[in-house]
């Protein structure tokens, strides 16, 4: 084990590189899209929002708005879903144990999409907390498949992760055919094709501040749960009964785990869609270049993963600008080969 | 220094019942062997003693406390297990992993303190691999491991040590290594340790009091020499053994036949 003052050191060092990526990478996706405005002048207006500054404005109004109504709500939104989907990514892989773990694994992803095609269906216009019907019905559906995938693999006071893995599975699969049941009958239903497409590829769909308001706080604190519990997850490589013999509350902890997990993917796909590799890819990345740790894995993860789904969305808007690809598309494409990379370089790190 | 007592102690797994009425009365600083064939109950048993088991009847007291009644926290405080086999995933290094050992004392957020450190210092001193410290625990050879798992257990400073099988898949020099240690734990700390053992006759050299288990049942429980003698092996292991002493210690050593070989015994021979 390193010194302590040596492993704090890589550690704020570690992790105020990561800060700095997500900054840059903040300003650049400010900064382009069909306006692009100068980074002098979104630090002017940021620093304007101070009290202390009174900047003369160079810049157009409409900028402004573009800046603070659309552009940055959009790069927070894109921020808090990287951030939210790579640390259930690290709490899944953790207490799962398995290398293929993603945010997705037990059912989410097909719960939130099932969610949000009926509600797309639904003749309803409603709005809660600045939310529409369709990313309150994926927050629902992703954890009411959770809930469903624990419950039907609960035997006997426990929920063995085999059992949960395979209901997860199953539970999925079959929503999956729902979702396709409807695309085949969108006609009858008069369902977009397009609005389920885009959903299920990711699309950052942040409309304001308010939204904000309430993923934020939602995401922040199930980062800083995860990390309270990194050193349980941390006995929990050792497996379920090794973690029991190390102190751990094993179904307590798994619970609390399962339910963080789940809610930081409902958070993430509410306004992000089902955007994929992330939880999957930037666990992986972190552990290969820092160690496995969860202390470190986490908070790093979700500054890593805040970073990438921030870059992705800003090539999603601008390669072929004015049309906007999914942005679960680009993180496919970067993430797949990367990833890859990666096991390639450490290929002896994975003996599962 | 712990003592554990089993009272009227029975199991059941769902499809059956792994152990019956089972008395058992291990004093602080003992060092007992589990013997027994597979499936006598060897590994249920330490599974009650570490309280992650619930009897099903009976009870099971640390020192004079009701396991059930015991958070694991405080449990794992108290008695540490090295279990048959242990699988990690993840490319911890070997300090890291005797720092899990810690896990029961470390508050949530506050992180390892320098006393966390140096009762891992210590601990990875006694198992005898200092030098290991940074190599990565999935790259070591299977005896290193297990000796990194011994260093992880004492982290956690046990009263009671349980131990599932500690010599298996491990060459003699390891075997041999493994117990010593144990043994000297014991002796020089006083640590009470209970054992499932697979080798008789490392059961018998190592281990003051022998515990052995048939079907669920304890069938006899003494000194190797009381324990381990021809008849009471042949009623329950129903293999023909010869039974010696040792040559150095005295103890009683155990030497396996072929079978078809009952009749050429060498006594048999000249009479």
């Amino acid at each position: 084990m390193a010194s302590k003052p040596r492993r704090r050191r890589r550690l704020a060092s570690v992790l105020l590189l990561l800060a700095g990526g997500l900054v840059l990478a903040f300003f650049l996706a400010s900064a382009f899209g069909a306006v692009t405005i100068s980074l002098s002048d979104i630090c002017k207006m940021l620093l304007n929002k101070l009290a202390f500054f009174d900047f003369p404005d160079t810049w157009r109004a409409v900028e402004e708005t573009i800046l603070f109504q659309i552009r940055m709500p959009r790069v927070v939104g894109g921020a808090l879903v990287g951030a939210a989907l790579a640390t259930a990514g690290v709490l899944f892989q953790g207490l799962l144990r398995n290398p293929m773990a993603d945010p997705y694994i037990i059912g989410t992803s097909s719960g939130a999409a099932l969610g949000a095609t009926i509600a797309m269906v639904l003749p309803i216009n409603m709005a809660f907390l600045g939310f529409g019907l369709v990313p309150l019905a994926a927050f629902g559906g992703a954890l009411a498949a959770v809930f469903i995938v624990y419950n039907l693999a609960r035997v006997g006071g426990k929920t063995p992760i085999v059992s949960m893995l395979l209901a997860g599975f199953v539970v999925s699969a079959l929503l999956a055919a729902i979702i396709s049941f409807m695309m085949a009958i969108s006609d009858r239903l008069d369902l977009n094709i397009r609005s389920v497409y885009s959903f299920l590829m990711g699309h950052i769909s942040v409309v304001g501040w308010s939204q904000i308001a309430v993923i934020a706080p939602l995401v922040i604190g199930g980062i800083i749960i995860a990390r309270a519990f990194a050193h349980h997850l941390n006995a929990f490589s050792l497996g379920e009964e090794g973690a029991a013999y190390l102190g751990i509350e094993v179904e307590r902890d798994k619970v609390l785990i399962l339910a963080v997990g789940s809610l930081l993917t409902a958070a993430a796909v509410s306004i992000g869609g089902l955007i994929g590799f992330v939880g999957l890819v930037m666990p992986h990345a972190v552990r290969l270049s820092l160690g496995p740790d969860h202390r470190l894995l986490v908070p790093a993860s979700a500054l890593a993963g805040a970073a990438f789904v921030v870059m992705a969305d800003l090539l999603a808007r601008v390669v072929l600008a004015p049309t906007e690809i999914p942005v679960g598309i680009i993180t496919a494409v970067i993430g797949a080969p990367f990833f890859l990379y990666l096991l390639r370089r450490n290929r002896k790190e994975y003996a599962f | 220094m712990l003592d554990l007592r089993l009272r009227q102690v029975s199991f059941s797994y769902s499809d059956g019942q792994v152990l019956h009425d089972i008395n058992l009365s291990v004093g602080a600083g003992e060092m007992v062997g589990l013997l027994g064939p597979n499936g006598s109950g060897k590994t249920t048993l330490l599974k009650l003693a570490s309280g992650i088991l619930k009897p099903g009847q009976g009870e099971v007291r640390l020192d004079g406390a009701d396991l059930r009644l015991m958070s694991r926290k405080s449990v794992a405080r108290s008695v540490a297990v090295m279990p048959q086999q242990f699988h990690m995933p993840f490319a911890f290094n070997v300090g890291e992993m005797v720092m899990l050992g810690r896990t029961p004392f470390i508050r949530t957020l506050a992180g390892e303190t320098d006393v966390d450190r140096e009762v891992v210092s210590t601990a990875l001193e006694m198992a005898g691999i200092i030098e290991l410290k940074e190599r990565r625990f999935d790259e070591l050879s299977g005896g290193e491991r297990q000796k990194v798992i011994l260093a992880m257990t004492l982290a956690q400073q046990p009263g009671l040590l349980l131990l599932d099988e500690p010599t298996l898949h491990l060459d003699i020099t390891h075997q041999v290594e493994i117990l010593e240690r144990v043994r000297s734990l014991n002796r020089e700390h006083g640590l009470t340790v209970i054992a499932a053992m697979h080798d008789l006759n490392l059961a018998s050299l190592y281990f003051d009091r022998l515990v052995l288990l048939k079907e669920g049942r304890i069938v006899a429980d003494g000194t190797p020499a009381e324990v381990i003698t021809e008849d009471i092996l042949y009623k329950v292991f129903a293999a023909p053994v010869i039974v010696e002493p040792h040559p150095i210690t005295g103890d009683p050593h155990v030497v396996i036949m072929p079978q078809g070989s009952a009749d050429s015994r060498p006594d048999n021979a000249v009479s």
